[in-house]
């Protein structure tokens, strides 16, 4: 642990028994993060402050919450009319949703930018993969809730993937209804979970965040800290950078919760659930519109619920897929092409989820997938064979006190 | 050699979350835009950041949902004491509720009527959606609480659905009981043309046409789906220009802090 002297006589008593104050100030104080991070590394701790929001607003909302078929959907709505600044505490929740996935998938793509998930991050990049899982799994459950009628076929369709499983497929979804069809069962185990796993998402929030303090941040040019001078103490320089992070993403927060508040939602969830009658398209949110396309290009059911569980899948194993030892993108010219178009490619599938399946988009939702797989599963494994990346600079210092492009830092130094 | 102007980086950071956002944003218009029928945009006093509800029109907005919609629509989510963030006293809203009745029981334990009262919530015309369908050869007049957030533009949706009782083309079919709307998804719809030149009369003197019934109970819809927009709105101002300052100062603050740094 590190020397840290307190002062008052009571933190130094407890910390010579249980040395939390030490921890404290070594992991969030001292802590040496690279001096060379864009704000591309802020989305990390607002996830972090997201998953946070998200709880606290999620633990209220629940106390005025009644999991009943009969009463979830006018339960939602006493919220919104009379419970005070009830409207306020479900509007943050039921956009926090959308922005923890927007705040998450930029923090993903910018690990693959970046090659945030090589040695010896692998772990922390697993454990991230794992929490994604389970936020998705929270965010299905919980949109379930309100019981409006996109909640329920919503939740009909995702079940109904499972009975594409070989023989046991119907008795699985038996089984995850507590019934013959959803209904207040199914409602019931969806609630329990969907208040316990966030939970769960903390334990693993931890787990990441004790695998990146092992070896710290990776950094825009992806070359290891070399020592002190690379590197900067995360307070005061990074606590102030990600405030002004928080400021800049609270702002546009609030702008949507309090003046389109709607806007990501489907207008289907203000009509309460009637099994009787379907909706025209059942659309889920927008977050999973990506895997959604996938799972409707693959023609056979059970080929697309493998497609869709694969594209996560893959995920959890690219650090061993991708060969090269140079991370950042910044030196991989090839690598930095496809990363753009793996990206056009997910907000094509994101589109296309949203899309009726059929005719053009059909085709596109296949070609859109191919690719998917294709830059994971072909491209990664073989690119490093072809493309020739640029000279890594000697070390993070020089970059960042010259100001200008690492490589031309490097140039320099190899003229002097 | 020098560092580059902060500036820039802000610039290239606003730029690529603009990129990003817009992808974002583009994606969903696309997916409003898959509906067929377009109906027209109108100004509402309630739409925008700072739009308000219009109380005059509210109150006449009320007034054609009791003396027209009421007769098949609920609205059930409402309790009559809500009548008073639309300006009315609670003499005016004891009366408006003690026009309807409720069950209750009484102190032997039958079930009797009394009137309702201001605590009660609004009494739907029917008991039960089996009763509104046999009273409606089959259809269901929903209920109109969240009837504007639960379609796509609402507001609009409605008041285009209320005018939009046109003469059928010659080709088109009309079922009995249906009825022909060039705004409705299918055009053919079960409920009939409701609003007809001086269908109520207001009791401000404005002239009741269907156009202006028609906004008026959109009006009053709009609030009884969102009686918390006008307080959502003014919070959020107040919210948004408190995180402004917030951040303005972090940024400076960061800047001072990040100098030495950056100029060493």
């Amino acid at each position: 642990m590190s020397k840290a002297k307190f002062k008052n006589p009571v933190v130094k008593w407890i910390d010579h028994r249980l040395p939390i104050f030490s921890f404290m100030d070594h992991e969030l104080n001292h802590y040496p993060t690279p001096k060379n991070l864009n704000y591309f590394w802020n989305f990390g701790s607002l996830a972090g402050i997201a998953l946070v929001t998200m709880i606290i607003t999620g633990i209220v909302l629940s106390m005025n919450y009644t999991a009943h078929v009969d009463y979830a959907f006018d339960s939602v709505e006493r919220i919104m009319r009379d419970v005070n600044h009830g409207w306020l505490i479900r509007y943050i929740h039921m956009n926090g949703a959308s922005f923890f996935f927007i705040v998450v998938y930029i923090h993903i793509f910018r690990g693959l930018y970046y090659g945030s998930y090589k040695a010896p991050r692998e772990l922390l990049w697993i454990l991230g993969v794992l929490i994604l899982l389970l936020m998705m799994a929270t965010a299905f459950m919980g949109y379930v809730l309100p019981w409006g009628q996109m909640s329920f076929w919503g939740a009909t369709v995702i079940t109904n993937l499972f009975s594409a499983i070989p023989l046991v497929g119907e008795s699985i979804v038996t089984w995850l209804w507590g019934g013959f069809s959803v209904d207040n069962s199914t409602l019931n185990r969806f609630f329990s979970l969907h208040f316990v796993l966030p939970f769960v998402i903390v334990g693993v929030v931890i787990l990441h965040l004790v695998a990146l303090h092992r070896f710290g941040s990776n950094n825009p040019i992806g070359i290891d800290v070399k020592g002190t001078q690379d590197t900067l103490p995360f307070n005061p320089y990074y606590t102030i950078k990600d405030l002004f992070g928080l400021g800049v993403f609270l702002t546009i927060f609030a702008a949507a919760v309090f003046f389109f508040p709607n806007f990501m939602g489907h207008p289907d969830n203000y009509i309460e659930a009637n099994p009787m009658v379907t909706p025209a398209h059942i659309v889920p949110e927008w977050y999973f519109l990506p895997f959604y396309a996938i799972l409707r290009a693959i023609p056979d059911k059970l080929g697309g619920v493998l497609f869709m569980f694969g594209s996560i899948a893959v995920l959890f194993v690219i650090p061993w897929l991708d060969r090269s030892s140079v991370r950042s993108s910044q030196f991989r010219p090839i690598f930095k092409i496809f990363f753009w178009i793996l990206l056009a490619d997910c907000v094509l599938l994101g589109y296309l989820g949203a899309m009726p399946a059929e005719g053009i988009y059909v085709i596109l939702s296949r070609i859109a997938t191919a690719y998917y797989f294709f830059h994971f599963l072909i491209l990664f494994p073989l690119l490093p064979y072809i493309e020739k990346t640029k000279p890594l600079p000697i070390s993070i210092s020089e970059p960042v006190l010259s100001g200008s492009s690492p490589a031309s830092a490097f140039a320099f130094r190899e003229k002097k | 050699m020098k560092a580059k102007p902060y500036w820039l980086k802000i610039k290239r950071f606003i730029i690529q979350s603009c990129t990003i956002l817009s992808l974002f944003f583009s994606s969903q218009i696309c997916f409003a835009a898959g509906e067929k029928i377009t109906f027209p945009k109108l100004d509402w006093s309630f739409s925008g950041i700072t739009g308000t509800f219009d109380r005059a029109s509210q109150q006449r907005g009320l007034q054609v949902y009791k003396e027209v919609c009421a007769g098949c629509h609920g609205m059930r989510l409402l309790a009559y004491r809500n009548l008073k963030a639309i300006g009315y006293n609670d003499d005016e809203i004891k009366a408006f509720a003690s026009e309807n009745s409720v069950n209750t029981l009484n102190d032997d334990g039958e079930v009797v009527e009394r009137e309702a009262r201001p605590s009660d919530k609004f009494v739907s015309p029917y008991p039960n959606e089996q009763a509104a369908r046999v009273a409606n050869g089959g259809a269901y007049p929903p209920d109109l609480s969240l009837i504007i957030k639960a379609r796509s533009d609402g507001a609009n949706y409605l008041h285009a659905l209320l005018t939009g009782y046109v003469d059928a083309p010659d080709e088109q079919k009309i079922p009995d009981g249906m009825y022909y709307n060039k705004y409705y998804p299918g055009k053919l719809i079960g409920m009939p043309q409701p609003l007809y030149e001086d269908g109520v009369e207001y009791a401000d003197g404005t002239k009741a046409t269907p156009d202006q019934m028609a906004k008026d109970v959109t009006a009053f819809l709009a609030w009884a789906a969102e009686p918390e927009m006008e307080d959502r709105k003014r919070l959020g101002i107040s919210v948004i220009l408190f995180l402004l300052v917030l951040t303005i100062l972090s940024y400076f603050t960061m800047k001072q802090i990040w100098a030495p740094i950056k100029n060493r």
